[in-house]
């Protein structure tokens, strides 16, 4: 594995000279072939449903639920952290515990500012070597220069910008993958590990944003394509496109940055708070704790929660969410779900209404939609934690 | 019976002095999977160009524009069950909804099969 140093793309970066035009992924041929309409996400051309029988949002969805989707999610910003006290160092940016973290071991965290906001949310992994870092792809040139101008400039802050990233998801994930790389089904969820397929060098890690089994596959961008006609060959196998990922991360209750988590938000108020590593709430030590026991403290004002609208008509990100006359919050994800056959919304609401089973209205074109707060994951996630 | 299409990708069935609104095959196909239709109540006035109804697919809203002015005399309730309709039959059973026609003028211009099918492939 090959990388770019840190150095030179900070450099780009401070000089703004971040590419204006979208960049083309390394399976973008390929997913061209598959049918796929492309649209612009995160910078690049990246496909949002594919053509044919299979194709479309809602068969994608489905498909992912019953059997296995491929996602590309080489948009994703892969980096790693080498260095003296690499796992030490890092902790003082994230409020998880990274250094007790055992090799193959991974966790999801936050990248938090002094004032506790979110800067973005990332997987960390101990690969045994390093630590690895997944970062949302809209944000991985913000990442890059948070953590260049905060790590010490003895640790190494590598961007595997030519390693793609696919995710295999569903119940027959597992299966799918155990043919084609033997040793992959014994992973659990939130494990990784080193494999080979056919030469290649892959880091497969039992994880997704869809609530279903599956996998994250990082392999160098010039066996990706091999490797992507090598799983949709399986019958069990359809590719799938941004559009069902977001309705799917939707119903599994995974905030998506940008539209659920941004700046503004805090981890209290995002109801993240399984991020907070308990231990470290106590000995702090990061940026942003001050702030964020401060919240943990005081429970803040708003709260993310889950909306089951009554009827079809879904409320989009935006929509006012009211209790009577009084606006209590906003909806910062919303659309039908496929699997569930009725709209569900994400929503900052205030903590006073915040509670499961009350009843809000949500504004929509000048009508009130009927919602009600419901516990997230909206469909039950089916992660595999070993038999 | 005379078929019309806008440049919205809309068609119009005209029978008389009532026209049928529907969206085209190119615009279901466009919109991708269709989860809820919101369409225009029976006794309101449209005018040509403005908001009719709303399209609903799983990703984004859309709107559909009034092709003519006119008061809707009714709408298509098969879609409040099942609003897929549009995508299995969008020029068909999927239609949304029908209006009176008020001025006949508002007809010219528009595209017939041919001149539409000619449109859609210079897309």
């Amino acid at each position: 594995m090959s990388g770019t140093v840190m150095s030179d793309i900070v450099t780009e970066a401070e000089d703004e000279n971040i590419p204006e035009e979208l960049g083309t992924l390394p399976l973008d041929s390929w997913h061209r072939r598959l049918g796929a309409r492309m649209v612009p996400f995160a910078g690049y051309e990246m496909p949002i449903q594919y053509a044919g029988e299979h194709g479309g949002i809602v068969a994608e969805h489905n498909w992912t639920r019953e059997s296995a989707s491929l996602f590309d999610v080489s948009h994703m910003g892969q980096l790693s952290v080498t260095g003296p006290d690499a796992a030490h160092e890092l902790e003082k940016l994230l409020p998880g515990a990274i250094e007790s973290l055992k090799p193959g071991k991974m966790r999801y965290s936050l990248l938090l500012t002094e004032a506790g906001g979110i800067i973005d949310d990332l997987m960390v992994t101990n690969t045994g070597s390093h630590i690895a870092l997944v970062v949302n792809g809209a944000c991985k040139w913000d990442d890059i220069a948070h953590l260049r101008e905060h790590l010490p400039d003895e640790i190494t802050l590598t961007h595997y910008d030519d390693q793609a990233l696919l995710a295999l998801q569903g119940p027959k994930a597992a299966q799918v993958l155990e043919a084609l790389v033997p040793g992959t089904a014994e992973l659990t969820f939130m494990t990784s590990g080193a494999f080979t397929w056919d030469g290649a060098p892959l880091w497969v890690s039992r994880a997704g944003y869809t609530g279903e089994d599956g996998f994250e596959i990082s392999v160098h961008n010039d066996h990706v394509e091999r490797l992507g006609d090598a799983l949709v060959a399986d019958a069990r196998v359809n590719p799938a496109g941004l559009g069902a990922r977001d309705s799917l991360r939707l119903e599994a209750g995974l905030p998506l940055y940008g539209h659920d988590l941004d700046l503004e938000t805090d981890p209290v108020s995002a109801d993240l708070t399984f991020a907070l590593t308990k231990k470290r709430r106590e000995t702090g030590g990061y940026l942003g704790h001050t702030a964020v026991v401060s919240r943990l403290a005081d429970g803040g004002t708003v709260r993310r929660v889950g909306l089951r609208l009554e009827g079809r008509m879904p409320a989009r990100e935006g929509a006012s969410v009211h209790v009577g006359d009084a606006e209590i919050g906003r909806v910062t994800s919303g659309g039908f779900s496929p699997t569930l056959g009725y709209p569900i919304a994400m929503a900052y609401i205030s903590n006073d209404h915040a509670t499961e089973g009350n009843k809000v209205e949500i504004e929509v074109r000048n009508k009130r939609l009927p919602a009600e707060v419901v516990p997230m994951p909206f469909v039950p996630h089916r992660y595999y934690r070993g038999s | 019976m005379a078929r019309y299409f806008t440049d919205e990708h809309e068609w119009i069935d005209l029978e008389g002095d009532l026209a049928t609104v529907g969206i085209t095959d190119y615009a279901q196909e466009q919109l991708g999977d269709i989860v809820f239709v919101e369409l225009p109540e029976v006794g309101s006035n449209v005018e040509k160009g403005g908001e009719a109804a709303v399209v609903e697919s799983v990703k984004a809203a859309s709107d559909v524009y009034a092709p003519i002015t006119g008061e809707v005399m009714e709408a298509n309730s098969a879609l409040e069950e099942d609003p897929a309709l549009v995508n299995t039959s969008p020029e068909e059973e999927g239609w949304f909804f029908r209006i009176t026609v008020s001025d006949k003028s508002e007809l010219e211009g528009l595209m017939d099969a041919k001149a539409y099918k000619a449109f859609c492939d210079e897309l």
